[in-house]
């Protein structure tokens, strides 16, 4: 049954990406052409926001020259610095700028290949659309704990975050909070997913998501009258954004350079803008 | 004669391979744990507050998390696991029974990730709505569904202990005209003790040891619950949640304290109901 689904998605990704090649070759040769007489492994992990172009490329890649094996795996920002630090992966990503310290002691390259967002999301239901920035920094200390303070039903605010080891947590406490505190009683989610899925539940709650991710199921809060979308993060008006990366350990070499120079490339910049991340060429 | 000796030593290995995990990992978790003891933290962990930002790393409200959820959980699904299993085992008709059993047998085999799924879509809300106090994802959630999770295995097991009673004490109860509720109460029940005992000490083990569950529905705030509707984390959900960490930060090397205490409470409390169980079974 799991069978038949994934070999018929095979099938339509074969299809699909033999169309593409049809209209792709009265273009101008591609940069996945540099493929075509490669052979061997790359190993990625880390940063799950970088998941879905990952693993857009790797198809594109895989299909192209099946001599090519591309394997994808998350953990974390910090387990991708480590791990490709430590050898054990050829491509550490991170939603985070690895620190100093990281990039001397492991003689990290970094690659930055595109921008993202981060944006606060509430319950489609919640008819507080904007806050000011420092009453976000309220309602996630704590202090301001009901929505009729802010215009709301007098209903208790649920606060969820995210855990430690995410980078959407850390870009979001030290642009949005400017590092400051986040309550104890703040319900904690796994993922960007599970953080959409929480907040659509729930009419009272208020969260923080990659803009990427956003959709219907949930309302984006308009901060500081900048409403985080991927213009306004684009022209500088919304402030809360990172850099997504690609790190190596040292100068990447043959296959592991031809991969980045693919994410940079037209082809690869086109899939960071269909994952809904900002491209940075 | 030959055959049985390999069995019998096959076997044998078996016993000792899966007797001597159980302590490699305690040796292991001690030995990664270690430094938390030489610097005399591990006591402190065990009763501070977790808030890595200000350098605390605590695990006191896991602790409390994990006691109120496993506790709660079990009070839920003692006495609905007993009932259960005393209207499969004696008072429904055979036909009934064996429907019964055979849905309790079904539902063990689902995946806990369909229970929780199931809470954070129809449990949470109402829980929320019922109430109206914080978000839903509370102790009261995770119990409520980790009770759906642990009962349908220690309602197989009393009812195994309930069928396993000698023939002729049946007999005997209804040649002195019993019926099957004072048999089940004066015959059935003091004979499976230690059938209920050993029920609810596996099921205290997959209360403790399930992650899934608490992870989704229970809400991970790291306060110390102050009633069953606040939101709080469990042991398994912290280490679940920190072990993506940096491999060589104070947070990671906390969750090994965490594991060892997970460990040598479920030990400990099997320990005590097996002493327990087996008191009992003297005094009787």
């Amino acid at each position: 049954m799991k069978l038949g689904i994934i070999k018929r998605s095979f099938i339509l990704t074969g299809i699909f990406i033999s169309f593409y090649f049809i209209v792709s070759s009265i273009a101008p040769a591609g940069t996945i052409d540099l493929f075509t007489s490669e052979k061997g492994d790359i190993k990625i992990s880390g940063g799950t926001a970088h998941i879905p172009v990952m693993k857009d490329a790797a198809k594109q890649i895989m299909e192209h020259n099946r001599d090519i094996r591309i394997s994808i795996a998350g953990g974390g920002s910090g387990v991708g610095i480590k791990q490709v630090g430590e050898g054990l992966v050829d491509i550490g990503n991170s939603g985070r700028k690895p620190t100093d310290d990281e990039i001397q002691k492991y003689g990290l390259k970094l690659f930055q290949w595109a921008i993202d967002g981060v944006g606060v999301i509430v319950n489609p239901k919640n008819p507080v659309k904007a806050l000011s920035m420092s009453q976000l920094s309220e309602i996630f200390a704590g202090k301001i704990f009901n929505w009729k303070a802010l215009g709301g039903p007098d209903k208790p605010i649920n606060v969820y975050t995210r855990d430690n080891s995410s980078g959407t947590r850390e870009v979001f406490w030290e642009k949005a909070l400017d590092k400051g505190e986040i309550t104890d009683k703040a319900n904690v989610v796994v993922s960007n997913g599970a953080m959409k899925t929480a907040v659509a539940n729930d009419p009272y709650g208020i969260g923080y998501v990659s803009v990427g991710h956003m959709d219907n199921s949930t309302s984006p809060v308009i901060l500081d009258g900048a409403e985080p979308t991927i213009e306004n993060v684009k022209n500088g008006s919304y402030k809360i954004a990172r850099g997504l990366f690609s790190n190596t350990k040292g100068e990447p070499k043959g296959l592991v350079k031809k991969f980045i120079d693919f994410l940079f490339s037209p082809e690869g910049q086109e899939l960071v803008t269909k994952n809904g991340f900002i491209s940075v060429k | 004669m030959e055959k049985t000796t390999i069995v019998e030593t096959g076997f044998l290995g078996a016993a000792v391979l899966s007797a001597s995990l159980a302590a490699l990992i305690l040796i292991f978790m001690l030995f990664l744990g270690f430094p938390l003891f030489r610097g005399g933290y591990f006591l402190t962990l065990l009763t501070t507050p977790w808030n890595p930002d200000k350098g605390f790393f605590g695990i006191y409200p896991m602790l409390a998390g994990t006691l109120s959820i496993v506790f709660l959980s079990l009070c839920w699904a003692f006495p609905l696991s007993l009932g259960a299993s005393a209207l499969i085992s004696v008072i429904a008709p055979t036909g009934f029974a064996k429907f019964c059993k055979k849905t309790v047998q079904m539902l063990t085999g689902i995946p806990t990730v369909i229970y929780g799924f199931v809470g954070v879509f129809l449990l949470v809300p109402f829980i929320r709505e019922m109430f109206a106090s914080g978000s839903g994802m509370s102790i009261l959630s995770a119990s409520l569904m980790l009770s759906m999770v642990i009962s349908p295995t220690m309602i197989l097991i009393f009812t195994d202990t309930f069928e396993s009673i000698p023939a002729s004490y049946s007999a005997a109860a209804d040649a002195l005209g019993a019926s099957p509720v004072q048999k089940l109460v004066h015959v059935i029940l003091p004979y499976s003790r230690r059938g209920i005992f050993a029920g609810l000490i596996l099921s205290v083990g997959r209360a403790m040891g399930d992650t899934l569950i608490a992870l989704m529905l229970a809400g991970n705030a790291v306060a110390v619950p102050g009633s069953i509707l606040d939101s709080a984390r469990t042991l398994t959900a912290h280490i679940a949640l920190v072990i993506a960490a940096d491999f060589d930060s104070i947070e990671f090397k906390t969750i090994f304290a965490a594991g060892l205490v997970l460990y040598v409470f479920t030990a400990s409390l099997i320990l005590l109901v097996r002493i327990i169980g087996r008191t009992g079974m003297k005094n009787r």
